[in-house]
């Protein structure tokens, strides 16, 4: 690989992967804010009336911080595609433009309007309208979050598209564009797990509480709103979500499949690997441990249905960083599975009334507080080194779309520059997020905006 | 359909440098209006409501050129590669500055986001000014589309020369002392005194420097891009951009009663889109000319993409611009008059 493309896609993987820290609560939270708004609203009782818009108050706090965070490290990935991608945006701009265009017009204009309301509009608008701008912050960071993914997708599963005779690819559906069915399955399985990560954070901070003895009453309402919508999220998260997000692979993309699966040989009756290395010079896995036949069951819904593995591919399509994929799909799984246990055992004990009590299970979920974080990321590293060696699946590959006048000695020198910014701006994150948790929910009650 | 599509985009960006503009003069003009801590929130409660909305014009602009004229995106921003990071690094430092600043009241936190603010802010200004100049001197386009400018090198604004050369430093220097009265005018209309008076009295002092500046940039650009007259003699029409401009320069100097605050923004404001359109339609139909050889030049015709794109696309872009301006008009209705001391 030259060292410009590998520059390039550095910088990519590394804004992307920073900046998507941020949306994913953005999105998660957007939601749960919604729904304390709702709570608030809704309920005839004054305390509690009270309690759920306290703690909307409080949310609002970190979400302003988390939102200003993701809105200053988001401009740069629009302009990303044309400072180091300009042969991939002059080919595909004409269609990728579009949904980035539509995210700006429909969804940033209405998200910012109402975030504004939203954070110094309490004491200057009457509850229904308050609500109302949550509601309208709920929905522009979701419709931001369907053009993002249609984006992808496009480049995952491209449609609606003709290619012209000087190498332009033209949009010829936008409708085929914007219903991808890559898209809407990616965007179910994207914002299931933006409110999972939202729902860990609300739980954690909760059971934070409970076992520092603060704030007990938000905490309480903390930790049943987090439990409550995560688990259920957790659930749609796997089925329908993940398996219909994999059967897109399966049916679309069968060589990314195997790498991310570590299947070297085209198999009958598959077996999955939970453990194991691929190593891509044997072309075997060292020290697998697997599940007979699983594979086959989960892709095709039969025992003994063949899977194909890597060798019945030509090396030149085959992911470019196997072993790096492999291991990012085994991570988001292994840790949805766990996540998925840990609200499971949550909600149970939630619902014997046991577990704002129950110390070691709010350590738990105080500990889990990274690994939505952690397993959203693997995923989309799976989803975006699966895509490799191609930049638009089958049709442009990665090297081909890099701008061709910029050198790696200043692609490095901005590469270099995000990673001190960005190093700063996470410091400042986490100062500034456990400075609002020191302060707690309880000094805001009395609508200080 | 290309030359709609080349007149939306340059509302696009009229947009974003009007609405933008004046939360980024409010950056400028910061640490030299407000003195006290409770002075200071008031600039940044000022633009607190509005100032990421009006970002979204850059972004939501940037798209539109995205779909529209997708080689001039490709080509522009790859060969401006430098100073458009650094203007994403300024855009960051700037955002967490406004945000971050009032979480915590320290003698020892607030000073670092006061001066990101008004730093950032000042940069931002200079280098979209230099980036009009660019675009205004065009740049050494080779024969597959693409360029890639070094900052500087000789400062001469030839086509050896870089982003910077002594046409394009004052194009960033006279974007500087525009936005620097915008700012002043906003805050000037927003705040109570003594704040007010401090900035209507820069405001004042600025016009004057505004003034030189539009005469040196107006017969700079001339000398440098010989296209401008060719277009203003064969569409004599277009001289009704320049007469906005003189209008509004001439509105800010005769507003300058404390009532006439309003009048004087909307005429910083009308300065602002004069400037911007009169460049526009002499650029127009060029969107970035080259220096090299005129023929190699971006124009509307071969940067665009293809016809259906750009009918689909106006198709969902006219509504959801006027939504925009429905959002934009309520949340300044919402937010409208002075703010007070606590």
């Amino acid at each position: 690989m030259n060292l410009a493309l590998a520059v390039d896609r550095l910088q990519f993987a590394f804004t992307i992967t920073f900046h998507y820290l941020f949306p994913q609560l953005t999105m998660g939270l957007a939601l749960l804010i919604f729904i304390m708004k709702t709570i608030a609203l809704r309920t005839s009782d004054e305390q509690r009336r009270d309690r759920y818009n306290g703690a909307a108050r409080f949310w609002i706090k970190i979400f302003a911080i988390n939102f200003v965070t993701g809105v200053v490290t988001g401009i740069p990935m629009e302009f990303q595609f044309g400072t180091n991608w300009a042969q991939f945006s002059r080919a595909a701009g004409g269609v990728i433009g579009q949904p980035l265009a539509l995210e700006g017009v429909y969804s940033f204009f209405l998200e910012s309007t109402f975030l504004g309301l939203l954070i110094y509009g309490e004491k200057r608008l009457s509850l229904r309208l308050h609500w109302l701008s949550s509601l309208g912050v709920f929905a522009g960071s979701w419709i931001s979050g369907y053009f993002i993914i249609v984006t992808d997708a496009w480049m995952q599963h491209p449609v609606g598209y003709r290619m012209a005779a000087n190498g332009m690819i033209q949009l010829d559906s936008l409708r085929d564009l914007l219903l991808n069915p890559w898209a809407l399955w990616q965007y179910t399985h994207n914002m299931i797990a933006a409110v999972v990560t939202g729902s860990f954070v609300v739980a954690a901070l909760g059971a934070f509480y409970l076992l520092a003895g603060r704030h007990e009453s938000y905490a309480r309402t903390f930790v049943r709103l987090g439990v409550t919508a995560g688990s259920i999220a957790m659930i749609l998260l796997i089925v329908p979500a993940g398996d219909q997000q994999g059967r897109m692979v399966t049916e679309n993309q069968p060589v990314t499949l195997a790498a991310m699966e570590g299947l070297f040989q085209t198999v009958q009756g598959a077996p999955i690997a939970l453990v194991g290395q691929p190593d891509t010079d044997k072309l075997q896995l060292d020290n697998p441990i697997t599940i007979p036949k699983a594979l086959s069951f989960l892709t095709f819904r039969r025992w003994t249905a063949e899977v194909k593995g890597l060798d019945a591919f030509p090396r030149d399509v085959w992911p470019d960083n196997i072993p790096l994929l492999y291991f990012s799909y085994h991570i988001m799984v292994g840790l949805g599975t766990i996540l998925l246990a840990v609200m499971a055992l949550s909600l149970w004990l939630l619902a014997r009334d046991r577990l704002y009590t129950n110390r070691p299970a709010l350590w738990l979920l105080l500990l889990m507080t990274p690994f939505p974080y952690i397993a959203t990321t693997a995923g989309w590293m799976t989803a975006e080194l699966g895509r490799q060696p191609w930049l638009i699946y089958g049709v442009m590959r990665t090297a081909a779309g890099i701008s061709p006048h910029v050198s790696s000695g200043n692609g490095l020198f901005t590469l270099l520059g995000f990673l001190g910014l960005y190093m700063v701006l996470g410091i400042l994150f986490l100062f500034l997020v456990w400075h609002e948790i020191e302060h707690g929910p309880e000094k805001l009650a009395e609508g200080a905006a | 359909m290309e030359t709609l599509w080349f007149c939306l985009v340059a509302i696009m960006i009229a947009g974003y440098v009007v609405l933008d503009g004046f939360d980024l003069g409010a950056g400028i003009v910061h640490l030299l209006v407000a003195r006290s801590d409770a002075e200071k929130r008031i600039v940044l409660a000022s633009i607190g409501p509005v100032w990421d909305g009006n970002e979204v014009w850059l972004l939501a602009g940037g798209g539109t050129m995205y779909f529209a004229f997708p080689a001039l995106y490709a080509s522009s921003f790859s060969g401006f590669y430098l100073p458009l990071t650094i203007v994403l690094w300024l855009l960051i430092v700037r955002g967490i500055s406004i945000e971050f600043r009032n979480h915590i009241a320290s003698p020892v936190w607030t000073p670092i986001w006061d001066t990101g603010f008004t730093w950032a802010s000042l940069l931002l200004a200079v280098f979209y000014g230099a980036a009009l100049g660019n675009v205004v001197r065009g740049v050494p386009l080779d024969a597959s589309g693409y360029f890639f400018l070094p900052l500087w090198t000789d400062f001469r604004a030839r086509s050896s020369a870089g982003i910077l050369d002594w046409y394009t430093i004052l194009t960033g220097v006279a974007a500087l002392l525009t936005l620097t009265m915008h700012g002043a005018l906003w805050v000037a209309m927003k705040s109570p005194e003594p704040i007010r008076e401090r900035a209507a009295s820069l405001a004042r002092r600025v016009w004057w420097g505004v003034v030189a500046a539009t005469v040196a940039i107006t017969a700079a650009s001339f000398a440098i891009q010989p296209h401008l007259s060719e277009r203003f003699a064969e569409a004599p029409w277009g001289f009704v951009f320049p007469v906005i401009t003189l209008t509004g320069l001439l509105g800010v100097f005769l507003c300058k009663a404390p009532r006439a605050e309003l009048p004087a923004f909307l005429s910083s404001c009308a300065y602002l889109v004069g400037m911007l359109t009169s460049a526009a339609f002499g650029v127009y139909p060029l969107l970035l000319p080259a220096s090299t050889d005129p023929a190699l030049s971006l124009t509307i015709h071969n940067a665009a993409a293809e016809s259906y794109g750009l009918r689909v696309g106006l198709a969902w872009f006219i509504p959801g611009m006027l939504l925009a301006v429905v959002y934009a008009t309520f949340t300044y209705r919402r937010f409208s008059g002075k703010l007070h001391l606590e």
